[in-house]
């Protein structure tokens, strides 16, 4: 897919903060709110789809890499199995860090009350990592449809 | 009637209208574009039968990602739909 006008790439800049924020905003806040780890990586991959189709897939692919975005992925999968697997002194998927204090450990309070952040243990850990997979995913599905879409209409003959 | 029963009356007539476009139109940009605007008022819908988490996930993956998936099916092949 070729490269669209200045008008659509100036406008598809100004969004990308916007929309990354939103998603990141939309991940963090899982256990408090609605969305989570794959709503959240829509929302993300949703806008570098934005700058994938704005840009085209040749300029986008030089920025990200198909590779890379694999290797994020299998970080997203690794990181959730084996944050289950650390809870396995207990049980599978046991939330170890919640209730301990330090890293997402605190107690929420008792109540109705605005949504305390560090709270839940493992699950925004978890959340997190969906997300990344998510992202990973579903911006690699686009772009590897995006690079056929130019392999093909090269006829097939360079190799990319 | 209140407010909220009108909406919900209104709201998937307008889906069928947009689905309708999706089916009828000629344009297969065009198509692209109804469908996106169904999924829109789709999670629209969901989100005002109390469920956030799917309304999300709907504008998220179908008003964007599918709309850029067909796009880009579309520009591998041709845009008018043939006559029949």
């Amino acid at each position: 897919m070729s490269e669209m006008s200045k008008i659509v790439r100036s406008i598809s800049n100004l969004l990308l903060p916007f929309i990354l924020i939103y998603g990141f905003y939309i991940i963090l806040h899982g256990h408090l709110t609605p969305g989570g780890g794959f709503q959240g990586g829509a929302v993300v991959a949703s806008g570098l789809v934005m700058v994938l189709v704005a840009y085209g897939s040749e300029r986008f692919a030089s920025w990200v890499k198909e590779k890379h975005l694999s290797v994020l992925e299998s970080i997203g999968a690794l990181g959730f199995i084996s944050l289950a697997f650390l809870g396995l002194s207990t049980a599978f998927f046991y939330n170890f860090l919640a209730g301990k204090g330090g890293l997402f450990g605190d107690i929420p309070p008792e109540g109705s009350n605005p949504g305390a952040l560090n709270t839940a243990g493992t699950l925004p850990l978890m959340n997190l990592a969906v997300g990344l997979k998510v992202i990973a995913g579903l911006a690699s599905i686009v772009l590897v449809m995006g690079l056929a879409s130019h392999y093909f209409k090269q006829g097939g003959e360079n190799d990319t | 009637m209140d407010l909220l029963s009108l909406v919900h009356i209104i709201l998937p007539l307008l889906i069928v209208v947009a689905a309708g476009f999706a089916v009828l139109l000629r344009d297969l940009i065009s198509c692209t574009i109804a469908l996106a605007a169904m999924s829109l008022l789709l999670s629209l819908e969901f989100y005002i039968l109390h469920a956030p988490d799917v309304a999300i996930a709907e504008a998220g993956v179908g008003a964007c990602i599918t709309t850029a998936i067909i796009i880009l099916a579309i520009s591998m092949t041709k845009r008018e739909e043939d006559e029949r």
